[in-house]
Order: C-alpha cells, then sequence, then structure tokens
C-alpha cells in the first residue's frame, strides 16, 4: 500500500513521542485500542490549570503507520487549545489531513478516541464536567 | 560489490526464474513452439520430447516415474485435483477426510468445499512447534477415511511434519496420502517410495521455474491412484487433466527441478549458514524476539521470527528496503492475524507482530547483514513508541488487561 507523505512525515520523525507521570493531577490519560485488534494508542495530556488549555502531548501508539502518524497528528494539534476545543478535534479531519484510505479510517477514529479518552480522565481527576466527552460522535467517513 | 536495494527475502512467496531455466524455455515459445499432442509431424515430436523430458527431470527429483507426473497449472489447481479427484473417485468406498489446520488455502479451501457437500473432515491441529506427527494421523484413521492431506512443509513457518512415519502409517492402515509439497520439493530431499506418498503437489515458480506450471504426481502402483478430473476435454494426461500442454512451462519446471537436484546438498548448506545467521543477528540483539515454530525440523531456508509489543505493518514500513512477508494480514484489511501462527498457540499480539523471511539463491551474505542491522533499527525504535512494550518494563501483564473493543 502507498502510503501519503504526510503519512510517512509522522511515521518516521513522530513527534511527541514519550510518557507523562500518569498520577499527576494535570495530567490526563487516555489508552484506547486492543492487541488483538493490532492497534492500540496511549495519548495523555498535561493541562495548565490556570488558562485550561493543554501545554504539552505524547504519545505512544502500537500499530500500523497510519495508526502512528494519526496519533502523533493528535499530539501537535491538542497542544495550545483548550478542553473544548480539543474535544472539538474529528476523526475525518485527520483522514482529510493524512490523505487516509478508506481501510485505515479505524486509525482516525482510534485518535480522536485517544483524545477524548486523555480529556476524561483530566476531568474526573479534577472534579471536573465531562459531558461533551461523553456526547461525541464519530462521523465515518 | 554494492549492496542493491531493494532486498528480496521472500522466496517462499515465489522465485525468480534461473537465468538456465530460462535458456531452457525459450527455443520452446518461437522455433519448436508445436502443440506436444501433434503426434503426426516432426513439429509435435519435437515438443514431445521436451515435455518427456521433464517429466523424467521432475520423476528424478522426487524418485518417481516420469509416467507418474500428470502436468497442471501450479500447486493450488494439483491440490484441487488430488483431494476432490480423490473424494469423487472414492466416495463409494468411503466420505472421511484428514488434513490439519495450518495447511495451505489451497488445501484447506477444498476441503471445506467438500464438508459442505457431504465428507466429514478431520482438522488435526499443530502443537507449538507447527508439525503433524504420525501418531495424530493414524489416532485420526476410520475404517471410511478415503485420504489424508498433510503438507510436506509448511509456507510461513517452513516445519517439516513427521512425514516418513505418516505415509508407514497411511500404508498400514491402506489410506492414500497426498502432500502438498510446494515448499518442500526442491530444497529438501523428496522422494514418494521412501515417504509413502500417494499424491503429491509440486509447483515451478518456488523453484526458481515459471509461474503457471506445475504437477502432481499420481501413484501407478501399489496401489494404482485414480482421480476424477475436474477439467474434461481432450483426456490429455491421462485422462485426470485435459487442456494443451503449457510446454514452455514445463520445460522451464523439468530444468528447474534438474538444477534443483544437481545442487540441492551445497545450496541447503549455504541457505541454512545465511538463515541461522539471520536469525542468530537478530535475536541475539533483541532480547525479545522469537523464533517461530520447530528449531531443526524444517526448511533450510526460511525463518518466521515474532517481535512481541511491535506490529507487524509498521515493522513492514520501517524496512521497507526489504521485502518479506508479515503474519499480519492488515494490509489485505481483514486484520486477521496469521491462521498458522494462531494454530501454533500464538496470542494475536504476537502473531500480528511477525514476519517471515525466505532465503534463496539469489541472497548473499552482505545482504543478510544489512537485513539483520535494518531489522534490529526498526524494532528498537518501534519498542520506543509501544505502549505495550511500555507496560511489560512497569511489569504490567498485558494479558490481563480487559481491551475494550473497536
Amino acid at each position: 500500500m502507498a502510503y501519503s507523505e504526510k503519512v510517512l512525515s509522522h511515521y518516521e520523525t513522530p513527534r511527541n513521542v514519550g510518557s507523562m507521570d500518569k498520577d499527576a493531577k494535570n495530567v490526563g490519560t487516555g489508552i484506547v485500542g486492543a492487541p488483538e485488534c493490532g492497534d492500540v494508542m496511549k495519548l495523555q495530556i498535561q493541562v495548565d490549570e490556570a488558562t485550561g488549555k493543554i501545554i504539552d502531548a505524547k504519545f505512544k501508539t502500537f500499530g500500523c503507520g497510519s495508526a502512528i502518524a494519526s496519533s502523533s497528528l493528535a499530539t501537535e494539534w491538542v497542544k495550545g487549545r483548550t478542553l473544548d476545543e480539543a474535544l472539538a478535534i474529528k476523526n475525518t479531519q485527520i483522514v482529510q489531513e493524512l490523505s487516509l484510505p478508506p481501510v485505515k479510517i479505524h486509525c482516525s477514529v482510534l485518535a480522536e478516541d485517544a483524545i477524548k479518552s486523555a480529556i476524561h480522565d483530566y476531568q474526573e481527576k479534577n472534579g471536573l464536567d465531562h459531558d461533551h466527552a461523553e456526547a461525541s460522535e464519530h462521523t465515518k467517513a | 560489490m554494492a549492496l542493491k536495494l531493494p532486498i528480496y527475502m521472500d522466496h517462499n512467496a515465489t522465485t525468480p526464474v534461473d537465468p538456465r531455466v530460462l535458456e531452457a524455455m525459450l527455443p520452446y515459445f518461437t522455433e519448436k513452439f508445436a502443440n506436444s499432442a501433434s503426434r503426426n509431424h516432426e513439429f509435435g515430436w519435437e515438443a514431445e520430447d521436451g515435455v518427456k523430458l521433464a517429466r523424467k527431470q521432475v520423476g528424478d527429483l522426487i524418485g518417481a516415474d516420469p509416467k507418474e507426473v500428470i502436468w497442471t497449472s501450479g500447486s493450488t489447481e494439483s491440490n484441487n485435483l488430488a483431494i476432490k479427484g480423490v473424494a469423487d473417485m472414492y466416495k463409494d468406498k468411503g466420505r472421511h477426510i484428514i488434513t490439519a489446520v495450518h495447511e495451505h488455502k489451497a488445501t484447506l479451501d477444498p476441503c471445506k468445499r467438500l464438508a459442505k457437500m457431504g465428507y466429514d473432515v478431520t482438522w488435526l491441529e499443530p502443537g507449538p512447534d507447527g508439525i503433524i506427527y504420525a501418531k495424530q494421523v493414524a489416532e485420526a484413521i476410520r475404517e471410511d477415511t478415503i485420504l489424508v492431506s498433510i503438507m510436506w512443509a509448511n509456507n510461513e513457518i517452513g516445519t517439516i511434519n513427521e512425514l516418513p512415519q505418516i505415509g508407514k502409517v497411511c500404508k498400514e492402515k491402506g489410506v492414500l496420502l497426498h502432500t502438498d509439497a510446494t515448499q518442500a520439493v526442491g530444497k529438501i530431499p523428496v522422494d514418494v517410495n521412501e515417504a509413502g506418498i500417494d499424491l503429491l503437489s509440486g509447483s515451478a515458480h518456488k523453484i526458481y521455474g515459471p509461474k503457471g506450471a506445475g504437477f502432481l504426481y499420481v501413484r501407478r502402483r501399489k496401489p494404482r491412484v485414480r482421480l476424477t478430473p475436474i477439467i474434461d476435454g481432450g483426456g490429455h494426461e491421462r485422462g485426470m487433466r485435459s487442456g494443451t500442454l503449457n510446454v514452455t512451462g514445463i520445460v522451464g519446471l523439468g530444468k528447474a527441478c534438474e538444477l534443483c537436484r544437481l545442487e540441492m546438498v551445497e545450496e541447503t548448506a549455504r541457505l541454512s549458514g545465511l538463515r541461522d545467521r539471520l536469525e542468530k543477528g537478530i535475536t541475539s540483539q533483541l532480547e525479545h524476539a522469537v523464533v517461530n515454530g520447530h528449531l531443526t525440523k524444517r526448511l533450510p531456508h526460511t525463518t518466521n521470527i515474532s517481535f512481541p509489543y511491535v506490529e507487524g505493518e509498521s515493522m513492514m514500513m520501517a524496512i521497507k528496503e526489504i521485502a518479506v512477508s508479515s503474519g499480519s494480514a492488515c494490509t489485505s484489511a481483514s486484520l486477521e492475524p496469521s491462521y498458522v501462527l494462531k494454530a501454533l498457540g500464538l496470542g494475536d499480539e504476537i502473531a500480528h507482530s511477525s514476519i517471515r523471511f525466505g532465503l534463496g539463491r539469489i541472497t548473499t551474505e552482505q545482504e543478510v547483514d544489512y537485513t539483520i542491522e535494518k531489522v534490529v533499527t526498526a524494532v528498537k525504535k518501534l519498542l520506543d513508541l509501544s505502549p505495550l512494550y511500555e507496560m511489560v518494563l512497569e511489569g504490567i501483564d498485558i494479558n490481563a488487561i480487559e481491551w475494550g473493543a473497536h
């Protein structure tokens, strides 16, 4: 299969690889996917409590090139956004940015799930309302 | 010599045509173009001579009489003809067939079709070493068993089934034995009489011959095996496979068999040396890498290695200058890990992370060393990226986690 240049770029030099302290109060962690499906993504966000903005993001992904690229891109996109802004990221935007073929759409869905799951974790830890996360729905391209 | 990229390391999938094979074939496209069934002119006789020589060359490689070789388009057709042909011809004797779960699809699917038609199929399962043993076959044989179909060597992991012994069991019980020897013919000694084989499938393109040419060995004496043909027509090949012969392909197949027979000892030593170098180079630098299947009862040129916590497709992407096969069929969008590796009892996450390396006549030591370096670098990079590996390092049992479905 031919990958788009953007997928190759993220795959070859993934942005924001790494881990944060998952027990820290200002860190939210999302782990989605399953090994038997061939994809597991871990996405973490660090939130500035004063501004409510995501100031840093890290990921680790077990999966194909498109899964790695989707999560790498997700970390780039969430940085600098408020939680609500980050929750607004849709998998279809990832599909478009990376030119993912139909068989790889599940990678973008997983990346969107990972963002939501990380935000949810942060909100839960800090006793915040997380209705937004629950209300979200994927748009399948 | 400078290393040329990409490197071909997928010789279990197919092989390049050996220039000596091509040379033998060329005259049969142009000057010696005739239909080998044209008995009444010199053109036909010339083509027939080419086919006759090829029959002998195939027979010599597998210890068969040339008359016992039936030309086909390849092993898929040979397997279909053997299995469906025996099933139909002997249906009044019984309707029970024995095979194994990790056979090639060209054996599994004909058996599944027969099962739908009312035949009873027993699917033997291997242990972690990937081998089917004679004892398993003996225990599965019943009064109404008409055929056992067990491959000689497995295409994904290269393991060799307990064949002379399985043949002995089948002979004792009077059951026909078919073996898909596509991966074994030309690579290791194959003798139909020593191994008690009644039907044997082989293919030219796995042994440096052309695609589209294959054969089915059909025993003529003790017992004389009969088959219901799948393709009816002019009654070629003792009525078992009609259709004008693919003379050029057959000539190439014959030449390919001759070269394999003459060069086998030397080539086996060279390839198993390279294969061991590749395996040691990888496993000594990557502590989690595991070689799948039996470590000695296997083909000299094949190794299947699992890289736990690393996903197969991303791995193939990282070593894209090296042509290999992944245990995972992700690229075909099915997301199904290899059924062969699962049959060995490997977990899904490991079956997803396996690579088959198939060395061949053109493989060099330099290519092997390059492959080792590339694979080790890629796996280390992907382990750094792997959340599963991170959990393992933290002492978390990833099999104990309840993963969400998606």
